[in-house]
C-alpha cells in the first residue's frame, strides 16, 4: 500500500474525527458539565493528533496537542468550560478543518495557527478572560505532565534528587520579560534540570506570557538556595519554590489515563470511574463509518457491465428453454436470481445517507445564531435516509440557503419571541424521510411566518404580479412568489441574506435535480419549506408502454393515472381530439401517431389503453397500444450527437438488451 | 518525414473509404436498433453498445447514396470525434492499411455524389486502389446537428 492510500485513509478518518469533534462540542455546549462528552472529545483529538504526527502533518499534530492540553484540564476538572474556551476550541476545529482541506487539495496542511495556539495556551495557563483576574491564585493546579515527564520526575525522586515546582512572577514594570526569564532559566539550568516549563520555552523566549511562568525542576540544591538565587535576579516580583515528594507529584501530575492504558493509573481513579461508567455512550459519540470511497465512474462501469450480463442472462434463459436439461435450467434460474440481487446491490451502492450533508448544519446554525444574536435549537430527524450520491452532492447548497433563511427571516429575536408568548429559544426542524419514490426534506421553524401582505407588496412593487392578479391569489400562490427571481423581502441587508442570491436559485437547483419545493406558512406560527427529491437521478420508476412494435418508458412521476378510453368518448374540439377527464376536457394524443411508429394499430380500435400525464396543472391523455407494466429503469443519455430530441429525455436498456426511449411528458404538453 | 497514418478501410457500394484508426473505438456486427422519432432520416436509431447508448447513422443516407439492406457483411464502425460518439453503418469493413499523410491528394470536386466537404482527400494504395479518406469532423458536423435540432422545433 503506497503513501497515497494511507493519505486517503488519513483524510477520511480525519474528517470523521473532525465531525465527531464538532458534534461533541455542540453537545457539550448544551451540557458543559458532562465529563463523558469531554472524554469523547479528548479521545478524538488524541487520535487525530497521533494520526497527523504519523503522517508527518506537524502543524495539525501540534494544534491538536494544544487542544488536548486544554481538554485534559477540563476532563480532570481543573478548568471549567466557558464561552471563551468554546470559541477557541471551535476556532481550532475550523483551523484543523482548513488544514485537512488543504491536504485534500494536495497541500501540506500547513497553516498559521499561532493566534489560536496562544489562546489555547492562555487557557491552559488559566489566563482565560473569565479567570484572568487572578492568574496567580490558582496555584499549581493548572499544570499537567505527560506520562514521560511524570516518570522522569519519579525516577529522579527515587535516585535521591529533589523535585521542585517553581513559580516565578516578574514585576509588572519589567521591560524585558523574556530576558529576565532567560536569566532565571540560565540560573536553573546550571544547577539542575528543567523537565517542563509553562508556557513552553519558545513561548517564553517570544514573550508570550503575562507575568508568571513556572517549571518542574530537578536539582540537588535546597529550596531556600534556589529561591535566593532566583530572587537575586532583578525585576523578579516573587518566586515560590515547592519541594515535591512522590505523593505531591501524583496529585500534581494528571497522568493521562488513556495513554497509560495497562499501566498503573493511580492518581486519577476517580475520573477513570466516570469515564468507564458510560463507555458505550462515549463510543457512540465517536461513531466512525466503516466505508470505502469509490469513484462514481467505476460504479457506472460496474453498472454497464451488469447490463451486459443481463443480456447474456436472457440469452441463456432462452437457450436453456430450448435445450431442456433440468440441471441447466436450474443453474440458469439460480443465476437469474443472483443477478437480480446483484443488480439491486449495485444500484444501492450509489445511495448515501443524507447525514453526509446534514452533519455540517448544527455547527453552521450555532455560528449563525451567535452572529444574529438569536436563540435556536436545530432538531434533525431522518439523517439516515438515503439518496443517490449525485443528488447528495447537489442538494447541500440549497439546504444551507433554506436553513439560513429560516434562522434569519423566520426565527424572531429572543425579545420578540417572549413578547409573542413563545419560548425564547426557537426551533428549526430538519427532517428527511422517504415517501414512495421520493425523498422529502423539510425545514420547518416556529418563527414569525411569512407576511402575506408584505410579500404581495414587494411583488407588486417589483412588477412581478399585477394588481388584479394579486387579488385573486391564494396563499400558496403568494408564497410561490418568494421563488420568483430577484425577489427578496429582507428589509435590511444582513450578513446572511440579501446578497442577491435568492430563493429562485434554490428552486432552480432543486428543479434541475428533478425535484420540487413548496412552502406552507402561518402568520405568527412558523413556516415550512418542503423539498421533494427523486431518490436517484440514474434510476427511475417508469411505465413501459408499446406503440406499434416499439417500447417506450414514461416516468411514473408525471403519470396521473392509467385508464381505458372508448373511441366514442373522443370528442373533436376545434379540429383537435379531446377527452373528458375529471370534469374537464383535456387534449388527447396518440403516441404511435406522434412518434410515427411503424406497425401501429389503426384507429378502427374501439377502445384504447391510455395514460394521463401531467405537467403542473395541465393534463394530456396519451393513447398507447399496450401497457407493458411498471419497472425500475436505469437512465442513460442518448449521447452528445443526439442532444435534443423531441419529447425524448433519454434512453434505458431493457432486460433483453434493447434500448427503449424515455418519453419526456413535459414536451408533449405544451 | 511524413506522418504515418493507420487507416481502417470500409466499403460503401464499390468505393473504398478510410477513417483514421485513432477515431475508431470498435467495429461491431449489425445489432438491433431502436428508432429515434423526429430525427433526420440518416439517423437510424440508437444501439446498446455494452451498456452505453450510442446513436447510429447510415453513411449511405448521410452521403445521399442509394440505401441498401443490411447483409451479413454490414458493419457498425463506432467512431469518436471530440466528445461525440457515433456508430456508422457501412457495407463492410475488413482492412487496415498504413498511409503516408502526404500521399493524400485533395478531394476531387465530386466523388460518387458525395459532397467534397465530407472528404479529407483521396489516397492511392498500390497501383489500383483508391481510398477516400473521410473528414469525420464534417460528417459529424456540429452545424448539421444544429440543423437536426431545428427539425424538431
Amino acid at each position: 500500500m503506497g503513501q497515497d492510500q494511507y493519505l486517503s485513509m488519513f483524510i477520511d478518518e480525519a474528517k470523521d474525527h473532525l465531525q465527531a469533534l464538532n458534534e461533541n462540542m455542540l453537545e457539550l455546549e448544551k451540557r458543559p458539565d458532562d465529563l463523558d462528552i469531554v472524554q469523547g472529545i479528548f479521545r478524538s483529538a488524541h487520535t487525530l493528533k497521533g494520526m497527523s504526527a504519523t503522517m508527518g502533518f506537524e502543524d495539525l499534530a501540534s494544534l491538536t496537542h494544544e487542544m488536548e492540553n486544554v481538554l485534559d484540564q477540563v476532563r480532570n476538572q481543573k478548568c471549567k468550560m466557558n464561552g471563551f474556551i468554546f470559541d477557541t476550541l471551535f476556532k481550532s476545529l475550523d483551523a484543523l478543518e482548513a488544514m485537512v482541506q488543504d491536504i485534500v487539495a494536495g497541500g501540506t496542511g500547513k497553516a498559521d495557527v499561532q493566534e489560536i495556539v496562544s489562546s489555547l495556551q492562555a487557557i491552559f495557563r488559566g489566563d482565560t478572560p473569565v479567570s484572568a483576574a487572578e492568574p496567580g491564585k490558582e496555584a499549581n493546579s493548572d499544570m499537567s505532565l505527560d506520562q514521560y515527564q511524570y516518570s522522569v520526575l519519579q525516577q529522579s525522586l527515587d535516585t535521591g534528587h529533589k523535585v521542585f515546582f517553581i513559580r516565578v512572577a516578574v514585576r509588572d514594570d519589567c521591560v524585558l520579560k523574556a530576558a529576565r526569564a532567560y536569566m532565571v532559566f540560565n540560573v536553573l539550568e546550571t544547577n539542575g534540570e528543567i523537565v517542563k516549563s509553562f508556557p513552553t520555552v519558545e513561548d517564553i523566549e517570544q514573550e508570550k506570557f503575562e507575568k508568571i511562568f513556572s517549571v518542574y525542576y530537578i536539582s540537588k540544591l535546597s529550596e531556600e538556595a534556589l529561591q535566593r538565587m532566583i530572587m537575586h535576579i532583578s525585576e523578579i516580583e516573587s518566586c515560590e519554590v515547592a519541594s515535591l515528594d512522590h505523593e505531591k507529584l501524583k496529585q500534581l501530575a494528571s497522568v493521562k489515563a488513556e495513554q497509560a492504558a495497562g499501566q498503573s493509573a493511580s492518581g486519577n481513579d476517580g475520573h477513570r470511574g466516570v469515564a468507564d461508567s458510560h463507555p458505550n455512550q462515549a463510543r457512540q459519540n465517536v461513531h466512525v463509518n466503516r466505508t470505502i470511497r469509490v469513484d462514481i465512474e467505476r460504479l457506472d462501469t460496474l453498472m454497464n457491465l451488469f447490463s451486459e450480463l443481463l443480456i447474456d442472462r436472457v440469452r441463456m434463459e432462452s437457450l436453456a428453454a430450448e435445450i431442456r436439461r433440468n440441471d441447466l435450467t436450474e443453474t440458469v434460474e439460480h443465476m437469474a436470481r443472483i443477478s437480480t440481487d446483484l443488480q439491486n446491490i449495485v444500484l444501492k451502492l450509489r445511495m448515501v445517507p443524507v447525514d453526509t450533508v446534514f452533519n455540517r448544519f448544527p455547527r453552521m446554525i450555532r455560528d449563525l445564531a451567535k452572529s444574529l444574536d438569536k436563540k435556536v435549537e436545530l432538531v434533525i430527524t431522518g439523517a439516515d435516509t438515503e439518496l443517490d450520491r449525485t443528488v447528495i452532492d447537489e442538494i447541500g447548497d440549497p439546504l444551507v440557503h433554506l436553513l439560513r433563511n429560516a434562522l434569519d427571516h423566520g426565527i424572531e429575536a429572543p425579545a420578540d419571541r417572549m413578547k409573542a408568548g413563545k419560548p425564547e429559544t426557537g426551533t428549526i426542524y430538519l427532517r428527511a424521510f422517504h415517501s414512495g419514490n421520493h425523498v422529502f426534506i423539510e425545514i420547518e421553524e416556529d418563527g414569525r411566518g411569512i407576511n402575506r401582505d408584505k410579500v404581495l407588496k414587494t411583488a407588486l412593487k417589483k412588477g412581478i404580479v399585477t394588481q388584479e392578479d394579486a387579488k385573486k391569489m391564494s396563499d400558496d400562490d403568494v408564497y410561490q412568489l418568494l421563488f420568483a427571481s430577484g425577489f427578496s423581502t429582507a428589509e435590511k441587508i444582513s450578513d446572511i441574506s440579501g446578497r442577491g442570491v435568492g430563493l429562485d436559485v434554490v428552486k432552480n437547483k432543486i428543479t434541475s435535480l428533478g425535484g420540487s419545493v413548496t412552502v406552507e406558512s402561518q402568520a405568527g406560527k412558523g413556516t415550512k419549506f418542503s423539498v421533494q427529491l427523486p431518490l436517484t437521478l440514474s434510476i427511475i420508476s417508469a411505465m413501459l408502454v408499446k406503440a406499434g412494435a416499439e417500447t417506450f418508458a414514461i416516468p411514473l412521476t408525471s403519470i396521473v393515472e392509467t385508464n381505458i378510453v372508448q373511441t366514442e368518448q373522443i370528442k373533436i374540439v376545434q379540429g383537435r381530439r379531446m377527452v373528458d377527464f375529471r370534469d374537464s376536457i383535456i387534449p388527447l394524443v396518440q403516441l404511435a401517431e406522434l412518434f410515427e411508429c411503424p406497425g401501429a394499430a389503426n384507429e378502427e380500435k374501439s377502445e384504447w389503453e391510455a395514460i394521463v400525464i401531467r405537467k403542473g396543472e395541465k393534463y394530456v391523455t396519451l393513447l398507447v397500444d399496450t401497457l407493458v407494466g411498471q419497472q425500475e429503469i436505469v437512465l442513460k443519455t442518448l449521447g452528445n450527437y443526439l442532444k435534443k430530441v423531441f419529447a425524448v429525455s433519454g434512453a434505458t436498456i431493457l432486460g433483453d438488451g434493447r434500448v427503449a426511449l424515455i418519453i419526456d411528458p413535459n414536451a408533449i404538453i405544451k | 518525414m511524413a506522418e504515418e497514418l493507420k487507416v481502417i478501410v470500409f466499403k460503401l457500394g464499390e468505393e473504398e473509404y478510410g477513417v483514421e484508426v485513432e477515431n475508431v473505438r470498435t467495429i461491431e456486427r449489425m445489432m438491433p436498433l431502436t428508432r429515434v422519432p423526429k430525427t433526420p432520416k440518416f439517423v437510424k436509431g440508437v444501439i446498446n453498445l455494452r451498456g452505453v447508448v450510442v446513436p447510429v447513422i447510415d453513411l449511405r443516407e448521410r452521403f445521399g447514396l442509394a440505401p441498401s439492406e443490411p447483409t451479413n457483411n454490414t458493419r457498425l464502425i463506432i467512431v469518436a470525434v471530440g466528445n461525440i460518439e457515433v456508430g456508422l453503418i457501412v457495407d463492410s469493413a475488413n482492412d487496415v492499411v498504413d498511409l503516408d499523410a502526404d500521399k493524400i491528394a485533395d478531394p476531387p470536386e465530386v466523388v460518387g455524389g458525395i459532397k467534397a466537404k465530407y472528404l479529407r482527400g483521396v489516397a492511392r494504395i498500390g497501383d489500383e486502389r483508391l481510398l477516400v479518406m473521410l473528414n469525420l469532423q464534417e460528417v459529424l458536423n456540429k452545424n448539421e446537428i444544429i440543423q437536426l435540432e431545428a427539425i424538431e422545433e
